[in-house]
């Protein structure tokens, strides 16, 4: 029983990780449209600037913290501007290659310049543990889970709540109505990319104590944060972050009580079957197809 | 300027619509017949990756290209058929009857893929083929009574009617040329069949499709199977060329590089796979020219423009420094995919016809010809 606990919690931290990659591709998903396959990359990104703000520079945790997290919001502007601009409205095949090639490039670029050592940053959870009765559970993994949590809620309110949020939704579902009515979608959709990058690097820099930073993390796990987005039903920020614990908890259930292998599959098959039997995940919106 | 008058449909199916086409695809051939006793021989080794790749890039552009449905899985596909090829061939099955098996097999579970793929469109289909090469890879990594697992398989010299065609020879180049060039004439043949004009309503279309009587999900069913056996097909060249493999060889870097030949070359034509497969193999050797000359180049064009030795030898170092780089690949990949979408979506091919029409129409082209039309309503949600 308490290695269930125990394998349910650390499950839960990883997934919290997915998570937060997930909420990235679906705030993009949500707004524009387009599915962003550099996600993890900007993830990876943002472990490397908090890297270089605390660990080469010796800021203070917290600085850091917030200055990788305004580097890699202004990163996400730029990648916006760049490389996603000029080819909203083609088809999204696409933008989906343009952005594969983008995380193609933002890989080499990181292991270029900040090699291909695994780094680690030192922060305020990465030592200690709570105790709960037998139950031991690490403060970096807490961390992960409050921050998710916290997260997802300022997200979710703010889509939900405030005139920005509303204007994101009325960009995503038609962009030239919104247009008409005021909203300017250029500028909506660059501040959407600027805090899917921001969320992005929250995920990179809680994640540096548990896998450490080298620049395939983020290729490594945004191929696991599929499966979340699909599972919560992509467009879902509330669904992403569920969807990312089940495959988190699933993942680590797969490789403590299964054969090895079924690890790193299981997460896989779950996200096939979910598209077989309900493509429109579980918080996902079903609507008939038009002509 | 050729004007070709059409007087009925079997004019407008023709393969070669007039008589320049016979002429520069025969020179092409000869070409192509005589090249393994004029090239080198790494030319010729690059020469085969490129029918191979064409062959998965026709493959992909049946399904991509043709039936509109994005697939990042062929790497798994054709791990398929190099695997069959490899496990028949431990039990002395001669080469035609492995060769077939192979195809039909991945033919098979192509179409096993097909059906769940029924419901998904778009981004879903695009995840659904990534795990479903992920998954592939890891049985081939664990299901080690059948694939070795992680040590990987080898493969014997594949022995055509008794005797032995080592992977080097002029023979084995001729087979995969042979394959290359029935898959190309087969796809077309199947291109301007009724199933070919079914896949080209579909990708336009599905609605509209499905409303004209073809029945979508039998024809997008059929394109699977189509492209994983032609991918199973090129497989079994592909691990013979390569005489061992193993799991780690099919990753989803090369499914990106099978989406990457047909981007390059041109989703709209058979035409582009062979280009971007051209494009794909040849920028390797291409990478290391540039690594081991391009510093000597670049310190020459230094010292023409008047700086001295001394610095012109230092640009050299830094030149060959940053062009040995680790990943420098990678990040010219990247450049290249994401130049090629924002300013050359149709790919190489589509270049070509641009400046062939630039010629033809000369002083009256006009830009907007090729322009492509931005669609801003459309919610693929509601789609």
């Amino acid at each position: 029983m308490l290695d269930f606990v125990q394998q349910l919690v650390s499950g839960v931290a990883l997934g919290c990780v997915y998570g937060l990659i997930a909420l990235g591709f679906v705030l993009v998903y949500k707004a524009t449209e387009v599915v962003n396959f550099a996600q993890g990359d900007l993830m990876m990104l943002g472990g490397f600037f908090a890297f270089t703000f605390i660990g080469m520079m010796g800021l203070n945790y917290w600085i850091g913290f917030a200055g990788a997290v305004a580097a890699m919001a202004l990163f996400g502007m730029l990648a916006e501007r760049v490389v996603v601009r000029p080819i909203l409205g083609y088809p999204q095949f696409s933008i989906i290659m343009a952005t594969i090639g983008l995380g193609y490039f933002l890989r080499s670029i990181a292991g270029m310049i900040w090699g291909t050592d695994d780094l680690k940053i030192e922060t305020p959870f990465s030592q200690g543990v709570l105790r709960i009765g037998s139950l031991v559970l690490a403060y970096d993994k807490l961390s992960v889970i409050a921050a998710t949590m916290i997260l997802c809620t300022l997200l979710y309110l703010f889509f939900n709540k405030t005139t920005l949020g509303t204007a994101m939704r009325a960009s995503s579902e038609n962009m030239l109505a919104a247009y008409y009515m005021g909203i300017p979608v250029k500028r909506v959709v660059s501040i959407v990319w600027a805090i899917s990058a921001a969320v992005a690097t929250c995920a990179g820099v809680l994640l540096a104590p548990i896998t450490f930073i080298h620049s395939n993390v983020g290729l490594v796990l945004g191929l696991k944060a599929f499966p979340a987005a699909v599972l919560g039903g992509f467009g879902s920020i509330p669904g992403a972050v569920v969807g990312g614990v089940l495959i988190g908890v699933i993942e680590s259930m797969a490789g403590f009580y299964l054969p090895e292998g079924w690890k790193d599959v299981a997460p896989y098959i779950v996200l096939l079957t979910v598209l077989v039997l309900k493509p429109e995940g579980l918080f996902g919106l079903h609507v008939r197809k038009k002509v | 300027m050729r004007f070709l008058f059409k007087t009925d449909y079997e004019d407008d199916i023709k393969l070669f619509p007039h008589s320049g086409y016979v002429v520069t695809y025969g020179v092409l051939l000869a070409l192509l017949l005589i090249a393994p006793y004029v090239l080198s021989s790494y030319l010729m080794s690059q020469l085969v990756f490129v029918c191979i790749y064409a062959t998965v890039g026709v493959a992909l552009l049946i399904l991509t290209g043709f039936t509109g449905q994005a697939s990042l899985g062929h790497a798994a596909f054709l791990a398929i058929g190099a695997y069959t090829a490899a496990y028949l061939q431990k039990y002395n099955v001669p080469f035609p009857v492995y060769f077939l098996a192979a195809g039909l097999l991945t033919g098979i579970i192509g179409a096993m893929v097909g059906f769940p793929a029924l419901r998904l469109t778009g981004i879903y289909l695009v995840i659904a083929t990534i795990s479903f090469a992920l998954i592939v890879e890891e049985i081939l990594a664990r299901w080690e009574s059948v694939t070795n697992g992680n040590e990987g398989m080898r493969v014997k010299a594949l022995s055509l009617l008794g005797v032995a065609v080592p992977r080097d020879s002029p023979t084995f180049y001729f087979l995969c040329l042979a394959v290359l060039v029935l898959t190309i004439v087969g796809t077309l043949n199947l291109l301007r069949s009724p199933t070919g004009r079914a896949f080209v309503a579909i990708r336009d279309s599905e609605t509209a499709a499905r409303s004209m009587g073809v029945n979508v999900a039998l024809y997008k069913v059929k394109s699977f199977a189509i492209s994983a056996a032609i991918t199973g097909l090129a497989g079994v060249l592909f691990a013979h060329k390569l005489s061992f493999i193993s799991p780690e060889m099919f990753t989803l870097q090369l499914s990106i590089e099978f989406i990457i030949v047909i981007l390059i070359g041109g989703t709209f034509s058979l035409h582009g796979a062979v280009l971007g497969a051209i494009f794909i193999v040849m920028i390797d050797p291409f990478l290391t020219y540039l690594k081991d000359d391009m510093p000597g180049i670049i310190a020459g064009i230094a010292a023409t423009f008047g700086a001295g030795s001394a610095t012109a030898g230092n640009i050299q170092s830094k030149v060959a420094a940053f062009a040995s780089l680790n990943g420098l690949k990678g990040a010219i990949y990247g450049i290249i995919i994401v130049l090629f979408v924002l300013f050359e979506p149709l790919g190489l091919y589509g270049r070509w016809l641009k400046i062939k029409l630039f010629f033809q129409l000369f002083p009256l082209y006009k830009r907007a010809t090729f322009k492509r039309q931005k669609i801003y309503v459309k919610s693929e949600r509601n789609r």
